[in-house]
């Protein structure tokens, strides 16, 4: 172990968003990685496949997608920080391991650099997997707690934040960026300290050997319907705690808006110029940006369509994240949708043209579909 | 100041790492700045291409459309890139391996011969800081000093020799510019 802490807390480093993650792992205490390569994560394996030996971990290029997950249940059962990282296809092999390690209530992070769908579609950066993320993505009645990320620096800081979350819920968390997010380098700076995970709160209900202590026993297979349902909404209770208390967003030229922008991750990065832009030619002109897409900031958005009527979702997918902002919003405010599915990226004019021809039509309180 | 940069060649030319020099030494600055690469499928030969935001004020959307300045090491390159160059924009390119005219006359063009340059100093693999030379002396969007004090950090695993070489190579191609 000749390389522990490799970066000071707050010392600027250009980074590409994949190697923040990664590195970010490592210093949020993950000492095992299981994944199968894919563009445009494969920073995340290449760098984690030296970086982790330095700190004593264990790197595994596994046979298969399924394979890796199925890795990361068993060092998520011995209590160890465990990762993997995927893009489209590949999380959705994983799913059905996902759907186990959120029954069986074992914290661990994984991200998933999306690429473009469906099928094999293309390595281009997309937002086409918000779906599958916040409704849980595999079998059963589950959800994990989804973090979008919307700069390198997010990136290299959101593997701690999601360790965290998945101990302190015993659940599955996810970073869910973008190729886009993947590949591009800025300086990224680190807000935590080293985590030693030798030091982090004892887990009670690890399997570690149960000499001189009563077994304990991981299991997702409850084959009475009480007994199922009663786990289920034990699980439900949960869901409901972290909605209550987890819930991320932040807000952009909020105060004075007449039109709101709503987008997270690159999306959110690209109407931000849009916001600057038109400010600049005296639009009125707000973004909010949900940092956690599940729990979904309803309360957050119901509000402010008590004052701001007319909103504009901007997706690089054909319209998923709307469909939570139309439940926030209970009809409250017009919602307009600005989608480019398929890998392609929105501009910053693009939507500023959008958010200008919106202003001079009057509010509808019918969605838009559609470009 | 804001200054978006497109630089484009063939895989194997130092395209990319360019990019990442002239971003670290933007950091080193103290600017902002980002660096975003054509991924994926590339291969040494076949073309590449990163997209350079340096910026004194906060950088939202990394992604460029319309481009202040583009370098272009090749002929693919130029042909693709040449078209999306802003209005009044600057328009380096490689004129060792490039025989055609750039076809705008809204631009300002500067050709470069730099795989001459790289080679009269040893290597041809420096032909990437002739052009990063060439392009800072024109637009002064950072210091030479900053990119000669990024080498180290950049090429990490050359020695010394190389870094010298490389630092000639910015010299020349800044030199070349001046003229």
């Amino acid at each position: 172990m000749k390389n522990m802490e490799k970066y000071k807390m707050g010392e600027k480093v250009l980074m590409k968003g994949n190697e923040a993650l990664a590195e970010g792992a490592v210093r949020a205490g993950c000492r095992f990685f299981a994944g199968y390569p894919i563009t445009p994560q494969n920073e995340i394996p290449e760098y984690l496949s030296w970086r982790i030996f330095e700190v004593g971990g264990t790197f595994i290029q596994s046979e298969s997608e399924i394979a890796a997950i199925n890795m990361i249940f068993g060092v998520a059962a011995c209590g160890v920080r465990g990762m993997t990282s995927s893009s489209g296809c590949g999380i959705s092999l994983k799913q059905e391991g996902i759907s186990y390690i959120a029954s069986a209530e074992l914290p661990f992070f994984y991200a998933n650099i999306i690429r473009g769908g469906p099928g094999l579609g293309n390595i281009a950066p997309a937002q086409s997997d918000y779906f599958q993320a916040t409704r849980g993505g595999g079998h059963g009645d589950y959800r994990v707690i989804v973090l979008a990320p919307n700069s390198v620096t997010e990136m290299g800081n959101f593997p701690k934040l999601a360790y965290d979350l998945a101990d302190k819920y015993r659940n599955p968390c996810m970073v869910l960026a973008d190729g886009l997010l993947g590949q591009m380098m800025e300086p990224m700076e680190f807000n935590f300290d080293w985590v030693d995970p030798d030091k982090l709160p004892p887990k009670d209900y690890i399997v570690t050997g149960c000499k001189g202590r009563p077994r304990r026993i991981i299991n997702t297979l409850h084959m009475i319907p009480s007994i199922l349902e009663k786990h289920n909404w034990h699980l439900y209770e949960k869901y409901q705690r972290i909605e209550e208390n987890e819930v991320r967003f932040e807000g952009c030229n909020l105060e004075d808006a007449e039109i709101v922008i709503v987008a997270y991750g690159t999306s959110a990065r690209i109407s931000t110029e849009a916001v600057i832009k038109g400010r600049k030619k005296g639009i009125k002109v707000g973004l909010f940006r949900p940092i956690t897409l599940w729990p979904f900031p309803k309360k957050a958005i119901n509000e402010l369509a008590d004052r701001v009527k007319k909103l504009l979702v901007v997706e690089m997918n054909m319209g998923q994240m709307v469909e939570d902002v139309e439940i926030a919003v209970s009809g409250k405010s017009a919602i307009h949708f600005l989608g480019r599915p398929g890998g392609s990226l929105p501009t910053g004019d693009e939507v500023l043209d959008k958010v200008e021809e919106i202003l001079s039509k009057p509010a509808s309180p019918e969605r838009e579909r559609g470009k | 100041m804001r200054q978006e940069v497109i630089i484009a060649g063939f895989g194997g030319q130092g395209v990319i790492k360019a990019g990442v020099l002239l971003a670290t030494s933007a950091m080193n600055e103290g600017k902002h700045c980002t660096h975003f690469p054509s991924y994926g499928a590339e291969m040494r030969g076949g073309t590449a291409n990163c997209s350079v935001i340096i910026s004194t004020d906060e950088i939202a959307s990394p992604v460029v459309t319309e481009p202040d300045t583009v370098i272009a090491m090749n002929e693919p390159s130029l042909d693709k890139f040449e078209p999306r160059l802003k209005k009044g924009g600057l328009l380096i390119y490689n004129s060792s391996l490039i025989s055609r005219k750039p076809k705008r006359n809204d631009i300002e063009v500067l050709a470069v011969p730099a795989n001459e340059i790289a080679e009269k100093l040893g290597t041809v693999k420096c032909a990437n800081m002739a052009v990063v030379g060439a392009y800072i002396s024109k637009t002064k969007a950072i210091a030479l000093e900053s990119i000669k004090s990024s080498l180290p950090t950049v090429f990490y695993k050359l020695k010394q020799d190389f870094i010298n070489i490389n630092k000639n190579a910015l010299d020349k191609g800044s030199t070349y510019a001046q003229k």
